[in-house]
């Protein structure tokens, strides 16, 4: 059994919506602030690996040995999705690789399972969230993910106690096949679920051998907004322990939102203070943590690299026009250009460049050095044969060498930009770029590689990597 | 190990092209059939006179059958040629080296598209089964790489860019209003030019060529034989191809100013015509213009001009038609369009009219009336910057002394 949370990593995407312009479009009052929206070249996945990626880097993060991952909105039913979390990782094939799916209380199943795990285990939640047009959902929803590295040495949170309640009720539900959620008058999901938490809570607590004015951080989580808000005042903690809600700026994540929280507050919680998670999701689970000694390292290298949940917050790009959104989330439909449709992806040739398409793997010349992207048999400098090493690129950053903005190629969210990229250390690739200003693109401009789903086409997901500039080098 | 080329071998005695457009009322069938008409009557020869045919296509039809059932051919070996925007270029190249080894007397290379039947617009086709990790980049964005990196490397301001590429369009335009197989003849005003909506990077629609189809073809047979069918034959004085390893897309040290395939092909081209000074030696160039700043890299890749002095020439009017080295005389693919087969053989036409002094007067070059040059080039390349095909001829109006 792993002792504890030894790393962790989120993600939250680069477009912002401003819940005015839902308001502009509907004329109907749409509260105020924004919420995260996944690009048109995101889902569940890549979202998944972008958060997995930043866990992950974390100084000295043992191999997991299993990767779990948890999402109510899987790019793929039938097939596993964690595999291609894994192969974007570049994890070994002996990792196993499982999805944990279907309603988000399996996000909270998923970090036990992890926690009780034999050995390193990569736990994470994702979601991409969405609701009919001018709805709660659509309004209040966000989409991001968090990855939990769980271990059994060198823990910054470890679980000290962990209780949960089930019942049995209509609160929030949808039929394989729907897009949207249907839900129970608020009142009565209310009246079920505030027994449940305090239960759930109180019950953890006693486990962790703790009191509720203990803690020092606590994060309420759920799809439930009233029941979260008339919980959070029950349960007799400090008043200060409540942790900051995120949600007018990034929304209710979903099954992520607890991850996304957690990992907020392991970013500024001293060693040894008593964390508190309450999660309300058909049912309530509660787990206690007590942060380490080794949490001040974790916490200086997440802020470093600006990945923080609070830099991550604060960042992003808020002018998304409500109408892109519609076509992105695939309520409208635009008009295709007059050009084929693309074509899917074959699963033999899919899989004989897994290194590549998913792994980002170069080639570098045993020889002379020289790094090929994408990788080939045939050194492009000295001719030397099948004398080539692997070598994963996927956090080597790179510089625009020339680019373009394609106003033909069809996107959902057009115009396309095209960028050649020199590597730093060498090597060259000529790809997309994603999560950018066209009109800041320039020569010079340093950008590192993101997952993406390229495009879906005869149900075929593509996914491969793109570009996107540094933050701040834009 | 050499390239020798076969200088002065072979002759064309006869060539045919058909009007570029959107031939609505037209198929495959009709084209071809058009432009061997044409090519048959042009040498005086009936169809049944020649042994073996050279087909480029890149995706109007697959296999010899598409020339030999339409042409009714009497059981002749038709090979079909594909190499992606050098098709038309690559069927001659392979018709003439038959000749040249004496496998056959009399032969025809032809070229045909037919891309307007797709309903889809510019080009398309069907590609081996992919990964799906290519950028699905279209054409004009991958060439509208090359005017950045030009700008950046040469010092050239945006504006002074958008005038260089806004002038080669206008040129060529300009060239293609006078000739009636054009697709467009009508001449565009700079500003009209220069307004167009973009399509890729600076690039706007007019910086591209346009879409159409076309056909056109060239009968090919011995040098000391081309007597026997006319009296003003042109003789075949170089034919270069290179397919280049893609090192300009995995190599940082390639700039995108520059197509190294193009230059390699160029520097042999010279070599076996014995061309020293291409920019005074020829009397023209019919270039692939398939955007704008291809055709500006391709005056330096080709030695019209030092490195990074092209953009000064283009504006100077060096070649315009009057210029002092005329490039694209007929129009180039910005007024023909590119149908992919036909486009190297078209090219080749426009030499035929214009080294035999046979171009309509009011678009005669006067490299060739009043300069004497007898010298013509034509060049195609096909692929993108940094991993492309390229193919460059040289003819000539009289063998060498």
């Amino acid at each position: 059994m792993n002792s504890g949370i030894v790393a962790w990593g989120t993600y939250l995407p680069y477009w912002r919506l401003d819940r005015k312009t839902i308001g502009l479009a509907t004329g109907q009052p749409s509260g105020r602030g924004t919420r995260t929206v996944a690009s048109y070249d995101e889902d569940t996945t890549t979202l998944a690996v972008e958060a997995g990626r930043r866990a992950l880097r974390a100084p000295g993060a043992p191999t997991p040995g299993a990767l779990l991952l948890s999402t109510p909105a899987p790019a793929y039913l039938d097939k596993t999705n964690a595999t291609a979390v894994a192969a974007a990782l570049g994890l070994p094939g002996s990792c196993g690789a499982y999805d944990l799916n279907g309603s988000s209380r399996s996000a909270f199943a998923t970090m036990s399972a992890a926690a009780a795990a034999s050995g390193p285990t990569l736990a994470i939640l994702s979601d991409v969230r969405t609701g009919l047009s001018g709805g709660a959902d659509e309004r209040d929803a966000g989409d991001g993910a968090a990855a939990f590295l769980w271990g059994g040495a060198g823990a910054v949170a470890e679980p000290i106690g962990e209780a949960s309640a089930s019942d049995e009720f209509l609160d929030r539900w949808r039929v394989p096949g729907e897009t949207e959620s249907h839900t129970w008058e608020e009142r009565f999901g209310e009246d079920v679920y505030v027994p449940l938490a305090h239960a759930a809570f109180a019950d953890a607590l006693k486990a962790a051998g703790v009191s509720a004015q203990e803690l020092d951080h606590v994060i309420v989580s759920g799809l439930h907004a009233r029941a979260v808000r008339v919980v959070k005042g029950g349960l007799g903690v400090r008043g200060e322990a409540l942790a900051t809600d995120r949600s007018p700026v990034i929304g209710n994540l979903g099954a992520a939102d607890f991850g996304v929280a957690l990992a907020d507050v392991l970013e500024r919680a001293a060693p040894g203070q008593l964390i508190a998670v309450l999660v309300l999701a058909d049912g309530a689970d509660a787990v206690v943590f007590r942060t380490t000694d080794a949490l001040p390292a974790a916490q200086r290298a997440h802020a470093e690299a600006a990945e923080t949940v609070e830099a991550q917050a604060g960042g992003g790009r808020s002018d998304l026009p409500y109408l892109r959104f519609l076509t992105w989330r695939g309520e409208v439909a635009p008009e295709p250009p007059r050009r084929p449709d693309p074509e899917r992806p074959g699963a033999p040739t899919a899989h004989r460049s897994e290194g590549w398409k998913y792994g980002f793997n170069a080639s570098r010349c045993l020889r002379c050095g020289f790094r090929h992207l994408p990788p080939t048999r045939v050194c492009m400098n000295c001719h030397a044969v099948d004398e080539m090493a692997p070598e994963r690129l996927a956090d080597t950053r790179g510089t625009v060498a020339t680019f373009t903005v394609d106003r033909l190629a069809f996107s959902l969210s057009p115009p396309v930009i095209g960028v050649v990229v020199d590597f730093d250390g060498g090597g060259r690739f000529r790809c997309e770029m994603t999560d950018a200003d066209p009109d800041k693109v320039h020569i010079g401009q340093r950008v590192e590689m993101t997952f993406r789903r390229l495009w879906t086409s005869q149900g075929v997901h593509n996914y491969f990597w793109k570009a996107k500039p540094v933050e701040g080098s834009d | 190990m050499a390239s020798r080329g076969i200088r002065d071998r072979v002759a064309i005695v006869g060539m045919g092209c058909t009007p570029f457009g959107e031939h609505w009322d037209k198929g495959v069938n009709d084209l071809l059939t058009d432009a061997t008409k044409d090519a048959i009557a042009s040498a005086d020869i009936p169809l049944g006179d020649i042994d073996a045919f050279w087909l480029g296509t890149m995706g109007s039809g697959v296999s010899g059958i598409t020339l030999s059932k339409p042409l009714k051919l009497d059981y002749k070996p038709v090979s079909r040629n594909e190499n992606f925007c050098a098709t038309g270029s690559e069927a001659f190249r392979n018709a003439c080296y038959a000749v040249a080894s004496g496998a056959y007397d009399l032969v025809m290379a032809i070229g045909v598209e037919k891309l307007k039947d797709s309903g889809f617009s510019g080009l398309t086709g069907t590609r081996p089964v992919g990964d799906g990790t290519d950028a699905a980049l279209t054409a004009p964005a991958s060439f509208s790489f090359l005017a950045p990196a030009y700008c950046h490397k040469y010092g050239v301001s945006e504006a002074e860019m958008k005038d260089v590429l806004t002038r080669i369009a206008w040129k060529n335009h300009r060239n293609g209003a006078v000739n009636p197989r054009a697709q467009f003849r009508k001449e565009v005003s700079k500003e009209t030019i220069a307004a167009s909506p973009l399509i890729a990077g600076q690039l706007g629609v007019f910086d591209c060529s346009g879409v159409s189809d076309g056909s056109a073809a060239a009968i090919i047979c011995r040098a000391e034989d081309a007597g026997r069918y006319t009296d003003n034959p042109l003789y075949v004085k170089a034919l270069s191809f290179v397919a280049g390893p893609g090192q300009g897309t995995m190599d940082p040290s390639y700039d995108y100013t520059s197509f190294e395939e193009v230059v390699r092909s160029a520097e042999d081209a010279y070599g076996q015509a014995g061309i020293t000074d291409p920019r005074s030696q020829l009397a023209m160039a019919e270039v692939h213009d398939c955007f704008t700043p291809t055709e500006l890299v391709l005056m330096e890749d080709l030695g019209f001009a030092e490195r990074g002095t092209a953009w000064k020439e283009v504006l100077a009017g060096t070649f315009d038609r009057d210029g002092e080295l005329p490039v694209n005389p007929d129009g180039g693919l910005k007024s023909f369009g590119h149908p992919i087969g036909a486009s190297g053989l078209r090219m080749l036409f426009e030499c035929w009219l214009q080294l035999r002094g046979q171009a309509p007067q009011e678009r005669q070059i006067a490299t060739v009336t009043e300069a004497g040059r007898k010298l013509g080039l034509t060049h195609n390349l096909g692929g993108m910057p940094g991993e492309c095909v390229s193919f460059v001829s040289v003819v000539g109006s009289e063998p060498s002394a």
